[in-house]
Protein backbone atom coordinates (compact mmCIF):
# COMPACT_ATOMS: atom_id res chain seq x y z
CA UNK A 1 0.00 0.00 0.00
CA UNK A 2 2.71 2.45 0.92
CA UNK A 3 5.03 1.24 -1.80
CA UNK A 4 6.22 4.26 -3.76
CA UNK A 5 8.04 2.36 -6.46
CA UNK A 6 7.34 3.73 -9.91
CA UNK A 7 6.23 1.06 -12.31
CA UNK A 8 6.29 1.40 -16.11
CA UNK A 9 2.49 1.47 -16.02
CA UNK A 10 2.55 4.50 -13.71
CA UNK A 11 4.86 6.37 -16.00
CA UNK A 12 2.72 5.74 -19.03
CA UNK A 13 -0.31 6.97 -17.14
CA UNK A 14 1.59 10.05 -15.95
CA UNK A 15 2.68 10.93 -19.47
CA UNK A 16 -0.89 10.59 -20.69
CA UNK A 17 -2.21 12.84 -17.92
CA UNK A 18 0.45 15.46 -18.51
CA UNK A 19 -0.25 15.50 -22.22
CA UNK A 20 -4.00 15.75 -21.79
CA UNK A 21 -3.63 18.56 -19.24
CA UNK A 22 -1.47 20.47 -21.71
CA UNK A 23 -4.06 19.94 -24.44
CA UNK A 24 -6.87 21.16 -22.20
CA UNK A 25 -4.91 24.31 -21.55
CA UNK A 26 -4.78 25.20 -25.20
CA UNK A 27 -8.37 25.03 -26.40
CA UNK A 28 -11.63 23.24 -25.85
CA UNK A 29 -13.05 24.36 -29.20
CA UNK A 30 -11.89 26.64 -32.01
CA UNK A 31 -11.81 30.15 -30.62
CA UNK A 32 -12.62 29.06 -27.08
CA UNK A 33 -9.56 29.07 -24.88
CA UNK A 34 -9.95 27.33 -21.56
CA UNK A 35 -7.32 29.31 -19.77
CA UNK A 36 -4.52 31.59 -20.72
CA UNK A 37 -1.21 31.80 -18.97
CA UNK A 38 1.15 33.73 -21.14
CA UNK A 39 -1.22 36.38 -22.40
CA UNK A 40 -2.37 39.67 -21.00
CA UNK A 41 -5.28 39.83 -18.66
CA UNK A 42 -8.66 41.53 -18.98
CA UNK A 43 -8.54 45.13 -17.79
CA UNK A 44 -10.67 44.46 -14.71
CA UNK A 45 -8.60 41.54 -13.50
CA UNK A 46 -5.74 42.08 -11.06
CA UNK A 47 -2.22 40.95 -11.87
CA UNK A 48 -1.74 37.35 -10.86
CA UNK A 49 0.92 35.34 -9.04
CA UNK A 50 0.55 32.69 -11.72
CA UNK A 51 2.51 34.96 -14.05
CA UNK A 52 6.07 36.14 -13.65
CA UNK A 53 7.15 38.53 -16.33
CA UNK A 54 10.77 38.37 -17.30
CA UNK A 55 13.25 39.13 -20.02
CA UNK A 56 16.04 37.19 -21.56
CA UNK A 57 18.80 39.21 -23.19
CA UNK A 58 20.85 37.43 -25.79
CA UNK A 59 24.18 39.24 -25.69
CA UNK A 60 25.26 37.53 -28.93
CA UNK A 61 22.51 39.36 -30.76
CA UNK A 62 22.98 42.69 -29.01
CA UNK A 63 24.99 45.02 -31.24
CA UNK A 64 27.73 47.29 -30.05
CA UNK A 65 26.88 50.94 -30.71
CA UNK A 66 23.17 50.28 -31.11
CA UNK A 67 20.98 52.04 -28.59
CA UNK A 68 17.54 51.50 -30.09
CA UNK A 69 16.25 50.05 -26.81
CA UNK A 70 17.43 53.08 -24.86
CA UNK A 71 15.86 55.46 -27.36
CA UNK A 72 12.59 53.56 -27.42
CA UNK A 73 12.47 53.58 -23.61
CA UNK A 74 12.94 57.34 -23.57
CA UNK A 75 10.26 57.88 -26.17
CA UNK A 76 7.75 55.60 -24.51
CA UNK A 77 8.29 56.86 -21.00
CA UNK A 78 8.95 60.48 -21.84
CA UNK A 79 12.55 61.40 -21.19
CA UNK A 80 15.58 62.24 -23.21
CA UNK A 81 18.40 59.78 -23.11
CA UNK A 82 21.57 60.94 -21.53
CA UNK A 83 21.40 64.58 -22.48
CA UNK A 84 22.00 65.79 -18.95
CA UNK A 85 23.68 64.15 -16.02
CA UNK A 86 20.52 64.44 -13.97
CA UNK A 87 18.28 62.81 -16.59
CA UNK A 88 16.62 59.57 -15.65
CA UNK A 89 18.06 56.37 -17.03
CA UNK A 90 15.75 53.40 -16.95
CA UNK A 91 17.88 51.38 -19.31
CA UNK A 92 21.48 51.86 -20.36
CA UNK A 93 23.88 50.13 -22.67
CA UNK A 94 26.90 48.73 -20.91
CA UNK A 95 30.09 47.75 -22.74
CA UNK A 96 32.06 44.94 -21.12
CA UNK A 97 35.64 44.18 -22.02
CA UNK A 98 37.70 41.24 -20.93
CA UNK A 99 41.02 42.86 -20.03
CA UNK A 100 43.09 39.78 -20.88
CA UNK A 101 41.51 38.63 -24.09
CA UNK A 102 40.19 41.95 -25.29
CA UNK A 103 36.79 40.41 -26.05
CA UNK A 104 34.01 42.99 -25.80
CA UNK A 105 30.31 42.61 -25.14
CA UNK A 106 27.55 45.13 -25.30
CA UNK A 107 24.35 44.65 -23.37
CA UNK A 108 21.43 46.61 -21.96
CA UNK A 109 21.02 46.80 -18.19
CA UNK A 110 17.82 47.92 -16.55
CA UNK A 111 15.87 47.12 -13.39
CA UNK A 112 16.29 43.38 -13.00
CA UNK A 113 12.89 42.94 -11.37
CA UNK A 114 14.18 40.83 -8.50
CA UNK A 115 11.92 38.35 -6.75
CA UNK A 116 13.54 39.57 -3.52
CA UNK A 117 14.06 43.24 -4.31
CA UNK A 118 16.39 45.14 -1.94
CA UNK A 119 14.67 48.40 -2.94
CA UNK A 120 11.41 47.08 -1.50
CA UNK A 121 13.16 45.92 1.67
CA UNK A 122 14.57 49.34 2.46
CA UNK A 123 11.68 51.58 1.41
CA UNK A 124 10.45 53.37 4.54
CA UNK A 125 7.01 54.24 3.15
CA UNK A 126 6.03 51.19 1.15
CA UNK A 127 6.23 53.10 -2.11
CA UNK A 128 8.66 50.60 -3.58
CA UNK A 129 6.76 47.39 -4.17
CA UNK A 130 6.57 44.26 -6.24
CA UNK A 131 3.45 43.45 -8.19
CA UNK A 132 2.11 39.90 -7.94
CA UNK A 133 3.37 39.24 -11.47
CA UNK A 134 6.93 40.11 -10.48
CA UNK A 135 7.21 43.66 -11.83
CA UNK A 136 8.96 45.95 -9.35
CA UNK A 137 7.52 49.46 -9.27
CA UNK A 138 7.49 52.73 -7.37
CA UNK A 139 4.13 54.08 -6.27
CA UNK A 140 4.80 57.77 -6.78
CA UNK A 141 1.81 58.70 -4.67
CA UNK A 142 3.64 57.28 -1.66
CA UNK A 143 7.29 57.95 -2.60
CA UNK A 144 8.87 60.70 -0.52
CA UNK A 145 12.04 60.83 -2.59
CA UNK A 146 14.39 59.66 0.16
CA UNK A 147 16.43 57.61 -2.33
CA UNK A 148 17.21 54.71 0.03
CA UNK A 149 16.15 52.36 -2.76
CA UNK A 150 18.69 53.90 -5.11
CA UNK A 151 21.43 53.06 -2.65
CA UNK A 152 20.09 49.57 -2.01
CA UNK A 153 19.88 48.60 -5.68
CA UNK A 154 22.94 46.59 -6.73
CA UNK A 155 22.28 47.40 -10.40
CA UNK A 156 22.08 51.17 -10.12
CA UNK A 157 18.76 50.84 -11.85
CA UNK A 158 16.89 53.68 -10.20
CA UNK A 159 16.89 57.38 -10.96
CA UNK A 160 15.64 60.39 -9.08
CA UNK A 161 13.62 63.03 -10.89
CA UNK A 162 15.34 66.31 -10.14
CA UNK A 163 13.43 68.65 -12.34
CA UNK A 164 9.85 69.54 -13.08
CA UNK A 165 8.44 67.48 -15.93
CA UNK A 166 5.75 68.52 -18.38
CA UNK A 167 4.01 66.78 -21.29
CA UNK A 168 4.25 63.29 -19.89
CA UNK A 169 2.90 60.29 -21.71
CA UNK A 170 -0.61 59.99 -20.20
CA UNK A 171 0.13 56.31 -19.54
CA UNK A 172 3.38 57.05 -17.73
CA UNK A 173 2.95 59.68 -15.02
CA UNK A 174 6.32 61.03 -13.90
CA UNK A 175 7.17 63.95 -11.68
CA UNK A 176 9.71 65.83 -9.65
CA UNK A 177 10.80 64.48 -6.28
CA UNK A 178 10.20 60.77 -6.90
CA UNK A 179 12.44 57.84 -7.59
CA UNK A 180 11.67 55.84 -10.71
CA UNK A 181 12.99 52.94 -12.71
CA UNK A 182 12.14 50.54 -15.51
CA UNK A 183 8.51 49.49 -15.15
CA UNK A 184 8.87 46.77 -17.78
CA UNK A 185 6.40 49.05 -19.58
CA UNK A 186 3.71 47.82 -17.23
CA UNK A 187 1.07 49.91 -18.98
CA UNK A 188 1.80 48.06 -22.21
CA UNK A 189 2.16 44.65 -20.60
CA UNK A 190 -1.27 45.03 -18.98
CA UNK A 191 -2.63 45.57 -22.49
CA UNK A 192 -0.94 42.48 -23.87
CA UNK A 193 1.83 44.41 -25.60
CA UNK A 194 5.58 43.98 -25.35
CA UNK A 195 7.80 46.48 -23.54
CA UNK A 196 9.02 49.30 -25.79
CA UNK A 197 12.68 48.18 -25.71
CA UNK A 198 11.79 44.65 -26.77
CA UNK A 199 9.75 45.95 -29.68
CA UNK A 200 12.48 48.38 -30.75
CA UNK A 201 15.17 45.71 -30.63
CA UNK A 202 13.09 43.40 -32.80
CA UNK A 203 12.37 46.26 -35.19
CA UNK A 204 16.07 47.01 -35.48
CA UNK A 205 16.48 43.41 -36.59
CA UNK A 206 18.47 42.20 -33.59
CA UNK A 207 15.78 40.51 -31.52
CA UNK A 208 18.17 40.37 -28.61
CA UNK A 209 15.51 40.85 -25.92
CA UNK A 210 12.89 38.22 -25.34
CA UNK A 211 9.97 39.07 -23.09
CA UNK A 212 7.59 36.56 -21.59
CA UNK A 213 6.14 34.67 -18.68
CA UNK A 214 8.83 32.76 -16.81
CA UNK A 215 6.18 30.70 -14.99
CA UNK A 216 4.64 29.27 -18.12
CA UNK A 217 6.69 26.27 -19.21
CA UNK A 218 5.31 26.61 -22.74
CA UNK A 219 6.44 30.20 -23.22
CA UNK A 220 9.37 30.91 -25.51
CA UNK A 221 11.37 32.48 -22.69
CA UNK A 222 10.86 29.54 -20.33
CA UNK A 223 11.88 27.09 -23.05
CA UNK A 224 15.00 29.09 -23.84
CA UNK A 225 16.17 29.35 -20.24
CA UNK A 226 15.47 25.63 -19.80
CA UNK A 227 17.59 24.83 -22.84
CA UNK A 228 20.48 27.28 -22.76
CA UNK A 229 22.90 28.43 -20.16
CA UNK A 230 21.78 31.82 -18.92
CA UNK A 231 22.93 33.90 -16.02
CA UNK A 232 21.80 36.55 -13.60
CA UNK A 233 23.86 39.64 -12.86
CA UNK A 234 25.35 39.37 -9.38
CA UNK A 235 23.84 35.93 -8.95
CA UNK A 236 25.76 35.72 -5.67
CA UNK A 237 23.19 38.05 -4.11
CA UNK A 238 20.51 35.39 -4.68
CA UNK A 239 17.86 37.93 -5.61
CA UNK A 240 16.19 35.67 -8.19
CA UNK A 241 16.09 38.12 -11.06
CA UNK A 242 13.43 38.53 -13.68
CA UNK A 243 16.01 39.60 -16.27
CA UNK A 244 18.51 37.00 -17.42
CA UNK A 245 21.48 37.17 -19.81
CA UNK A 246 22.59 34.63 -22.34
CA UNK A 247 25.87 34.31 -24.22
CA UNK A 248 28.47 35.89 -21.99
CA UNK B 1 -24.94 113.80 37.57
CA UNK B 2 -23.35 115.61 34.72
CA UNK B 3 -20.99 112.61 34.31
CA UNK B 4 -23.94 110.25 33.81
CA UNK B 5 -25.52 112.54 31.23
CA UNK B 6 -22.25 112.68 29.38
CA UNK B 7 -22.06 108.89 29.38
CA UNK B 8 -25.62 108.65 28.08
CA UNK B 9 -24.84 111.03 25.24
CA UNK B 10 -21.76 109.05 24.34
CA UNK B 11 -23.72 105.77 24.31
CA UNK B 12 -26.32 107.28 22.03
CA UNK B 13 -23.55 108.43 19.73
CA UNK B 14 -22.05 104.96 19.61
CA UNK B 15 -25.44 103.40 18.83
CA UNK B 16 -26.01 105.83 16.03
CA UNK B 17 -22.61 105.04 14.56
CA UNK B 18 -23.24 101.29 14.81
CA UNK B 19 -26.61 101.61 13.12
CA UNK B 20 -25.07 103.59 10.29
CA UNK B 21 -22.35 101.01 9.86
CA UNK B 22 -24.88 98.18 9.83
CA UNK B 23 -26.97 99.92 7.21
CA UNK B 24 -23.95 100.61 5.08
CA UNK B 25 -22.73 97.03 5.20
CA UNK B 26 -26.20 95.69 4.44
CA UNK B 27 -26.35 97.96 1.45
CA UNK B 28 -22.96 96.79 0.26
CA UNK B 29 -23.94 93.13 0.70
CA UNK B 30 -27.14 93.64 -1.25
CA UNK B 31 -25.23 95.34 -4.02
CA UNK B 32 -22.62 92.57 -4.07
CA UNK B 33 -25.15 89.75 -4.15
CA UNK B 34 -27.10 91.54 -6.83
CA UNK B 35 -23.93 91.78 -8.82
CA UNK B 36 -23.18 88.11 -8.30
CA UNK B 37 -26.56 86.92 -9.44
CA UNK B 38 -26.56 89.39 -12.26
CA UNK B 39 -23.32 88.28 -13.92
CA UNK B 40 -21.12 85.19 -13.77
CA UNK B 41 -18.03 87.09 -12.70
CA UNK B 42 -18.80 88.93 -9.51
CA UNK B 43 -16.62 89.53 -6.53
CA UNK B 44 -16.32 85.77 -6.16
CA UNK B 45 -15.95 84.23 -9.58
CA UNK B 46 -18.01 81.08 -9.91
CA UNK B 47 -16.52 78.07 -11.66
CA UNK B 48 -17.15 77.95 -15.36
CA UNK B 49 -17.85 74.40 -16.37
CA UNK B 50 -17.71 73.86 -20.08
CA UNK B 51 -18.36 70.21 -20.85
CA UNK B 52 -17.99 69.56 -24.50
CA UNK B 53 -17.89 65.81 -24.87
CA UNK B 54 -19.88 62.80 -23.78
CA UNK B 55 -23.58 62.54 -23.07
CA UNK B 56 -23.21 62.10 -19.35
CA UNK B 57 -20.61 61.46 -16.70
CA UNK B 58 -19.75 57.98 -15.44
CA UNK B 59 -21.77 58.75 -12.28
CA UNK B 60 -24.42 61.32 -11.33
CA UNK B 61 -23.17 64.88 -11.34
CA UNK B 62 -24.05 65.44 -7.67
CA UNK B 63 -22.23 62.25 -6.70
CA UNK B 64 -19.20 63.18 -8.77
CA UNK B 65 -19.00 66.65 -7.24
CA UNK B 66 -18.70 65.20 -3.76
CA UNK B 67 -16.90 61.96 -4.45
CA UNK B 68 -14.71 62.19 -7.54
CA UNK B 69 -11.61 62.34 -5.37
CA UNK B 70 -12.56 59.14 -3.58
CA UNK B 71 -13.17 57.32 -6.84
CA UNK B 72 -9.85 58.50 -8.22
CA UNK B 73 -7.99 57.54 -5.06
CA UNK B 74 -9.49 54.05 -5.07
CA UNK B 75 -8.85 53.53 -8.74
CA UNK B 76 -5.31 54.79 -8.52
CA UNK B 77 -4.40 52.13 -5.94
CA UNK B 78 -6.13 49.45 -7.98
CA UNK B 79 -4.22 50.48 -11.07
CA UNK B 80 -0.78 51.00 -9.60
CA UNK B 81 -0.69 48.01 -7.28
CA UNK B 82 -2.97 45.47 -8.93
CA UNK B 83 -2.76 46.50 -12.57
CA UNK B 84 -6.52 46.96 -12.93
CA UNK B 85 -6.89 49.30 -15.87
CA UNK B 86 -10.61 49.73 -16.32
CA UNK B 87 -11.57 52.95 -18.02
CA UNK B 88 -14.63 54.04 -16.07
CA UNK B 89 -13.11 55.69 -13.01
CA UNK B 90 -9.68 56.38 -14.43
CA UNK B 91 -8.12 59.81 -14.51
CA UNK B 92 -7.49 59.38 -18.22
CA UNK B 93 -11.19 58.87 -18.80
CA UNK B 94 -11.93 62.13 -16.94
CA UNK B 95 -9.42 63.98 -19.08
CA UNK B 96 -10.62 62.47 -22.34
CA UNK B 97 -14.04 64.05 -21.85
CA UNK B 98 -13.25 67.16 -19.84
CA UNK B 99 -10.23 68.54 -21.66
CA UNK B 100 -11.09 71.88 -23.24
CA UNK B 101 -11.16 72.03 -27.02
CA UNK B 102 -9.31 75.35 -26.82
CA UNK B 103 -6.05 74.09 -25.39
CA UNK B 104 -6.71 70.34 -25.26
CA UNK B 105 -6.23 70.29 -21.48
CA UNK B 106 -8.12 70.29 -18.19
CA UNK B 107 -5.80 73.04 -16.95
CA UNK B 108 -4.54 76.36 -18.24
CA UNK B 109 -7.13 78.92 -17.24
CA UNK B 110 -9.99 79.32 -14.82
CA UNK B 111 -12.25 78.12 -17.60
CA UNK B 112 -10.63 74.71 -17.81
CA UNK B 113 -12.58 71.96 -16.09
CA UNK B 114 -10.35 70.89 -13.20
CA UNK B 115 -8.68 74.22 -12.57
CA UNK B 116 -11.95 76.12 -12.63
CA UNK B 117 -13.57 74.33 -9.68
CA UNK B 118 -10.39 73.87 -7.73
CA UNK B 119 -9.59 77.56 -7.90
CA UNK B 120 -13.10 78.31 -6.68
CA UNK B 121 -12.85 75.80 -3.83
CA UNK B 122 -9.24 76.76 -3.07
CA UNK B 123 -8.17 73.10 -3.12
CA UNK B 124 -4.69 72.53 -4.42
CA UNK B 125 -4.36 70.15 -7.34
CA UNK B 126 -1.22 68.08 -7.29
CA UNK B 127 -2.29 65.37 -9.73
CA UNK B 128 -0.70 67.35 -12.51
CA UNK B 129 2.79 67.38 -11.03
CA UNK B 130 3.09 63.91 -12.51
CA UNK B 131 0.03 63.20 -14.64
CA UNK B 132 -0.51 64.63 -18.07
CA UNK B 133 -3.40 67.07 -18.22
CA UNK B 134 -3.99 66.27 -21.85
CA UNK B 135 -6.00 63.42 -23.34
CA UNK B 136 -4.18 60.52 -24.90
CA UNK B 137 -6.33 60.50 -27.98
CA UNK B 138 -5.42 63.20 -30.39
CA UNK B 139 -7.67 64.88 -32.93
CA UNK B 140 -7.93 61.87 -35.25
CA UNK B 141 -9.07 59.44 -32.61
CA UNK B 142 -11.03 61.95 -30.51
CA UNK B 143 -14.21 61.25 -32.46
CA UNK B 144 -13.95 57.58 -31.65
CA UNK B 145 -13.50 58.42 -27.96
CA UNK B 146 -16.69 60.47 -27.96
CA UNK B 147 -18.59 57.63 -29.56
CA UNK B 148 -17.17 55.21 -27.01
CA UNK B 149 -17.84 57.31 -23.91
CA UNK B 150 -21.57 56.55 -23.39
CA UNK B 151 -20.91 52.83 -23.83
CA UNK B 152 -18.22 52.76 -21.19
CA UNK B 153 -20.41 54.88 -18.91
CA UNK B 154 -23.30 52.47 -19.00
CA UNK B 155 -21.38 49.24 -19.32
CA UNK B 156 -19.30 47.14 -17.02
CA UNK B 157 -16.69 49.00 -15.05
Amino acid sequence: MTDNKTTPVDEGRRRFLTASAAMAGVAVAPGVVLYEIAHGKPADEPASHAVRWGMLIDTNQCQEGCDECVKACGEENGFGHGTRETDSQWIRKVELRDMRTGRTKSLPVMCQHCAEPPCVDVCPTGASFKRPDGIVLVDRHICIGCRYCMMACPYKARSFVHERITDQNPDVPRGIGCVESCTMCVHRVDRDQQPACVEACAKAGHGAILFGNLNDPNSEIAKRIAQYSTMELRADLKLNLGVRYQGF
Amino acid sequence: MSGAAKLGRRAAGIWAALAALLLASLGAFAAASGERTGTAAGRTPKPVLVIEKGERCVEDTAYMRRNHMKLLLHHRDDTVHKGIRTEKHSLQNCINCHASSKNNSVLGSDENFCQSCHTYAAVKLDCWDCHSSKPKQQAATAAAAVAKAPVSAGGKQ
